[in-house]
């Protein structure tokens, strides 16, 4: 048995990155500290795609990488409007792959973001982002605000690492000394632990934000009784808190991209932060789901110049979400084939985009056997990234860190079938003179 | 003719232990659910674990139903995954994230079973 020590958890934007196992027999038997019991669960392991296959009459049937590779770069090389989507759960090294491949074969490259944060970064394109890292909210933070977001079950370790419930330098005296506002349409188990606890009516955020922005600016008087169904007494007590802070911090979740406005909520967030700058230091932060989703924002933004749907069809970069997003792309049925590595579409897509995704050929990339497999043409199991195989990856305040080994194993990292993938198209191309 | 709600979805604890094991039985159990408060569950005249059927202009799923305090009245909460997200729009209003909060749904209750992931996905297909 070997102890391993700073393990890094593969799982939540958390990227937990002080998690102890032990491995014995190049299995990982035990998570004795860190991780919260998402991430242990990540660590123990789940039943795997056993062998690379490829869909013949309707089932799938197991092959050799070699197979699978060359069978994943013919549909690509013959493809006239692919899709590469996903590249939130494995290392920037794979996703540094992923974009030469896309700007090879001229696809559509996007990411998960797509489906979670994209209207932040659409905000954030338009407002910017007054933030700070993780490490600053620990040491510094005496008010903390979860907006539409509920750690609790998404980011278990978050308060504790690095908010609410953390022991920082000037915040040696944990939440004793911390003020929690949540704000949520549910009465979750993170608004249980709130000082103030916002329940909002559900889509009503903008509302919300507008009427804070303007009382923190001196105009409560235009502010009515009551706004999105949270009372003035509660608005003006949060407002009270954001004042008399030292430093605050705004997480901000699903709960505001997801709905009805988008983007729009979120600019208001960053302007309420804005306008909480005329009293104190305040922050705000995107609460990133998957653990490297922030690190395909930054490899695709150094390679292509921006962060999320960008079509290489041109033999320039061209971003338009919206047009060029995935759900969009699927609905319209306009890509004729399709690459998914480290994300699940057939779980996590509307049904309305899954319905052209299951008609067309789909090259998946994934340790894990998911919906999105019953329907996928070509099948590569790959390593564990932050198991199996390390690299580079981004925290949600765009931390690098780097994940960690810890047992070998006989699949291959997503880099390398990536790189062999690029490698047979290339050679496709060559042969037919292109 | 179903009782009118304000669909939402989100993440749970067991959904994410099993973001990596969505084909075993644990994550059906948990993520094939929808959450109601009390006064809706009594409403609708469903105990928990039974299926209803939630209807949107999109799609239609059966699920269990599940009894869950502070959830407000007239909201279903249903755990983000492949029942979700059979009665989401494509339709990302030119910002290339499609509406998966904020839903208007119809629920009623059912004699209908619950569909595993992969006949879900059948469904598509077709
Ligand atoms: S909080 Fe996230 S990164 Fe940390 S252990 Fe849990 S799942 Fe892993």
């Amino acid at each position: 048995m070997v102890e391993i020590t700073d393990v890094v958890c593969s799982l939540c934007g958390c990227v937990c990155d002080d998690i102890v196992v032990e491995v014995e027999d190049n299995k990982v038997t035990k998570v004795k500290k860190g991780a919260c019991s998402v991430g242990k669960s990540k660590l123990m392991g789940h039943g795997r795609i056993e062998s690379p296959a490829i869909r013949e009459n309707g089932g799938l049937k197991d092959c050799s990488y070699d197979e699978a590779i060359k069978k994943a770069a013919e549909i690509l090389a013959a493809a006239r409007r692919p899709l590469l989507y996903g590249w939130s759960s494995t290392v920037c090294e794979a996703d540094k792959v992923g974009v030469e491949l896309a700007e090879e074969i001229g696809a559509v490259i996007d990411n998960t973001a797509s489906v979670c944060h994209g209207p932040s970064v659409l905000a954030i394109q338009d407002v910017g982002l007054p933030s700070c890292t993780l490490g600053e909210v620990k040491n510094r933070a005496d008010l903390v605000i979860y907006w539409g977001a509920n750690p609790a079950a998404a980011h278990a370790n978050h308060m504790k690492r690095y908010s609410y419930i953390s022991k920082g330098y000037w915040t040696e005296e944990g939440k004793k000394n911390k003020k929690l506002v949540v704000v949520d349409v549910r009465r979750t188990a993170t608004a249980k632990m709130a000082d103030v606890f916002l329940q909002i009516e559900q889509g009503k955020d903008y509302l919300v934000f507008s009427a804070l922005r303007a009382m923190l600016y001196g105009h409560e008087d235009v502010v009515p009784d009551e706004v999105g169904g949270v009372s003035k007494k509660d608005l003006l007590e949060t407002v009270r808190m954001i004042k008399e802070s030292k430093f605050g911090i705004t997480f901000f979740g699903m709960g505001v991209t997801h709905t009805g406005g988008r983007h729009n909520n979120i600019v208001n967030a960053i302007q309420m932060t804005r306008a909480a700058h005329t009293h104190t230091k305040f922050s705000i932060m995107p609460m990133r789901g998957h653990y490297n989703v922030a690190g395909i924002n930054q490899v695709c933004t150094w390679e292509t110049g921006f962060p999320f749907a960008v079509d290489l069809s041109r033999g320039y970069a061209w971003y338009n979400p919206g047009e060029v997003s995935a759900t969009d792309l699927l609905v319209r049925r306009e890509c004729d084939a399709a690459l998914i590595i480290a994300s699940d579409p057939g779980a996590h897509f509307p049904g309305e985009s899954i319905r052209h995704l299951s008609k067309i050929p789909v090259i998946q990339i994934d340790p894990f056997p998911n919906p999105t497999t019953e329907f996928a043409d070509v099948v590569i199991p790959c390593a564990i990234s932050g198991v199996e195989a390390e690299g580079n990856v981004y925290r949600m305040d765009n931390i690098p860190i780097r994940l960690r080994k810890l047992v070998d194993t006989e699949y291959v990292a997503d880099e390398e079938i990536l790189e062999r993938i690029l490698e047979e198209v290339r050679a496709i191309k060559e042969k037919g003179g292109d | 003719m179903g009782t009118k709600v304000n669909l939402i979805s989100g993440r749970t604890i067991v959904q994410g232990q099993n973001l990596d094991n969505k084909l075993s039985e644990e994550y059906f159990n948990e993520v094939a659910t929808c959450e109601l408060n009390k006064a809706d569950m009594e409403r609708l005249g469903v105990a928990a674990d039974e299926p209803v059927k939630v209807k949107t202009s999109f799609g239609e799923v059966v699920v269990k139903a599940r009894e869950k305090g502070g959830t407000p009245e007239g909201i279903i909460f249903i755990p983000m995954g492949p029942w979700a997200n059979a009665l989401v729009s494509g339709n990302t209003h030119g910002a290339g994230m499609p509406q998966y909060k904020g839903i208007d749904a119809e629920i009623e209750p059912t004699e209908e079973e619950v569909l595993h992931v992969k006949d879900l996905m059948k469904r598509y297909m077709e």
